[in-house]
């Protein structure tokens, strides 16, 4: 595999998507609502309470939790707490749901969306191997979605530190369990999620099936994955380095065997197996 | 005979459409081979076929040297394609679009640029493909094709959509790169735009070819009596020809056109006519054309046995 080839394809999927508005506004928009919107209306409500029903509630929840994620929760007050369980432990879903809806968004066109437009037939005719298309495309399509995490994660970052660092002693945010699953655990199992996706967008007729069909993968991974984040989030030390070496060789395998089975002849629009 | 690219009993096969059936064609080397034929003869397939784009089910194929199915790579890296509607990303601009080619092809940007300029495509590479007309993308695409300088051209209705002024020139430049030793492939259903420009002639219809061959040699296998155009400035006097040894039938048609045995006749018909009144201003053998070959092929395919 020639990585000029892959970044070659990559960078023109990028450069397409990026110049395209219809593209980037929704997908701004939408990482700024659940990494900068809904966290900063929710935890701002949170901080202001003394003392409330919700917050009782967080309290005895917390109360129920295992020892270590107890120890783990910053705050002196019931308040600060409870500011402190929302925006590190019931906020995770974010890192999951964005980069995943943007990738699969992007991922389910990408080989349908050849075909459509007809530059199938001139990447068919070029000499680039059917994996270095397919890897090409993988990584323009996880691109955007993690990037937008990284963006995202990092205003989510000072969003958090402004509301509820005060009420906690200062800044606290990242936790360890955070990075661990921004930087270790969140890549693989996007990685997962598209090489389904690129899988299913080589077999589709067209890009609207694709993107139904891309929903049947999403939203499961979305839920394995949330299932996942939580546990590493509330004890990220080996367990959840393992965590994210499974899901990384899980990852690999599925990418390097989709990629063996692209057919040439996809990127055309006609199959002897149609 | 070796050519650059040689087909031998090739099949493919979509579900139940035979797209190609029992294809037999070589495209000598140096030369412009074209392949001849209604919409749905196979030729897209056949190009899509020569750069392994698609697996054939049967037969064999060589280019190049070269088995699709095994050096597939190679090969398309050594050939250059446009296809019957070019297609690019429409939201970089031509240059982008260039540039990308020019990195998988292993090409220089300079080269990207001398192919613009070569089809007056240059001054719109900063624009975004998506506001190009349709000749504008043809002639990208021609440069695009171009860019890595490939041994093999192979083009599928190149000059759709271009004006006259741009088919005649991308014509020209086609018959300029074979002179230059590249071998040419080019699909069209356009009599018009193969007449002149032929070394070598494919006819296909449903996936295989009925005819194949130099135009003069086909034109000898199937049009072989010779035709000889009469005009007089007393027309009727030319009656007298169908009544002359050695020619076979006469038809009207801005003189007369005279099917002959054989042109060694010639002088003994100018006389016979010049005895019998006749004053004729043009006596000129016709080499048929290749629209009268197509047709007397297909005419020729449908009715075997007249």
């Amino acid at each position: 595999m020639k990585w000029n080839h892959v970044s070659a394809v990559a960078g023109a999927d990028l450069r397409r998507l990026f110049k395209s508005k219809d593209y980037w506004i929704p997908l701004v928009m939408m990482a700024s609502l659940f990494f900068v919107v809904i966290p900063f209306i929710s935890l701002s409500v949170i901080t202001s309470l003394e003392q409330s029903q919700f917050v009782d509630q967080v309290t005895q929840i917390v109360g129920q939790l295992p020892e270590s994620v107890i120890e783990s929760v910053a705050g002196s007050t019931p308040t600060a707490r409870a500011s402190y369980v929302v925006a590190v432990f019931l906020l995770a879903p974010i890192a999951i749901i964005v980069p995943l809806t943007i990738s699969a968004a992007v991922g389910s066109n990408a080989i349908v969306g050849e075909r459509e437009r007809g530059t199938g037939e001139y990447l068919a005719h070029s000499p680039l191997t059917t994996s270095e298309i397919y890897v090409g495309k993988l990584i323009s399509s996880l691109v955007p979605g993690y990037l937008a995490t990284i963006v995202g994660f990092s205003i989510y970052a000072i969003v958090v530190n402004l509301t509820v660092g005060p009420a906690l002693g200062g800044w606290f945010f990242p936790t360890s369990g955070w990075l661990m699953l921004i930087l270790w655990v969140i890549p693989p199992f996007i990685a997962v999620a598209l090489a389904l996706i690129l899988r299913l967008s080589a077999r589709v007729r067209s890009a609207a099936a694709a993107q139904q069909a891309s929903s049947l993968v999403t939203l499961p991974v979305i839920i394995l994955s949330y299932t996942v984040s939580a546990g590493v989030i509330a004890s990220p030390g080996l367990s959840g380095f393992y965590i994210g070496a499974i899901a990384w060789v899980v990852a690999i395998v599925l990418i390097v065997s989709s990629a063996k089975k692209l057919q040439r002849e996809r990127l055309l629009g006609v199959s002897s197996e149609a | 005979m070796d050519g650059a690219i040689r087909f031998e009993a090739v099949t493919k096969t979509f579900g139940a459409i035979r797209a190609v059936e029992s294809l037999d064609f070589v495209a000598p080397f140096g030369a412009v081979t074209v392949l001849l034929g209604p919409n749905g003869a196979g030729k897209t397939t056949t190009v899509r076929l020569t750069t392994g784009a698609l697996k054939s089910d049967r037969g064999s194929i060589e280019v190049l040297g070269l088995h699709p199915k095994i050096d597939g790579d190679e090969i398309r890296m050594r050939t250059g394609v446009v296809p019957p509607k070019p297609a690019f990303y429409d939201q970089l601009t031509g240059w982008e679009n260039l540039k990308f080619a020019a990195r998988i092809f292993a090409a220089s940007e300079s080269s990207a640029l001398d192919a613009a300029e070569r089809f007056d495509i240059s001054d719109a590479l900063q624009q975004e493909v998506g506001g190009y007309s349709t000749g504008m993308r043809t002639r990208l695409a021609l440069a695009r094709a171009l860019i890595h300088d490939p041994e093999v051209l192979l083009l599928d209705e190149p000059t759709a959509g271009l004006d006259p002024e741009s088919a005649r020139n991308v014509l020209a430049l086609i018959r300029e790169l074979a002179t230059k030793g590249r071998s040419i492939v080019l699909c069209t259903h356009l009599l018009h735009e193969a007449e002149g420009i032929a070394d070598h002639v494919v006819l296909m219809n449903e996936g295989h070819a009925q005819a194949a061959g130099p135009p003069l040699e086909l034109a000898t296998r199937y049009i072989p009596d010779p035709i000889v155009l009469f005009d007089a400035e007393n027309r009727p006097a030319l009656n007298q020809l169908s009544e002359l040894d050695g020619v076979i039938g006469i038809s009207w048609n801005g003189g007369v056109h005279a099917t002959v045995k054989d042109l060694e006749r010639l002088p003994d018909l100018v006389n016979s006519l010049v005895q019998g009144g006749a004053r004729l201003t043009r006596v000129e053998p016709l080499v048929p054309t290749l629209e009268e070959l197509y047709f007397e092929m297909q005419r020729s395919h449908r009715s075997p046995d007249e």
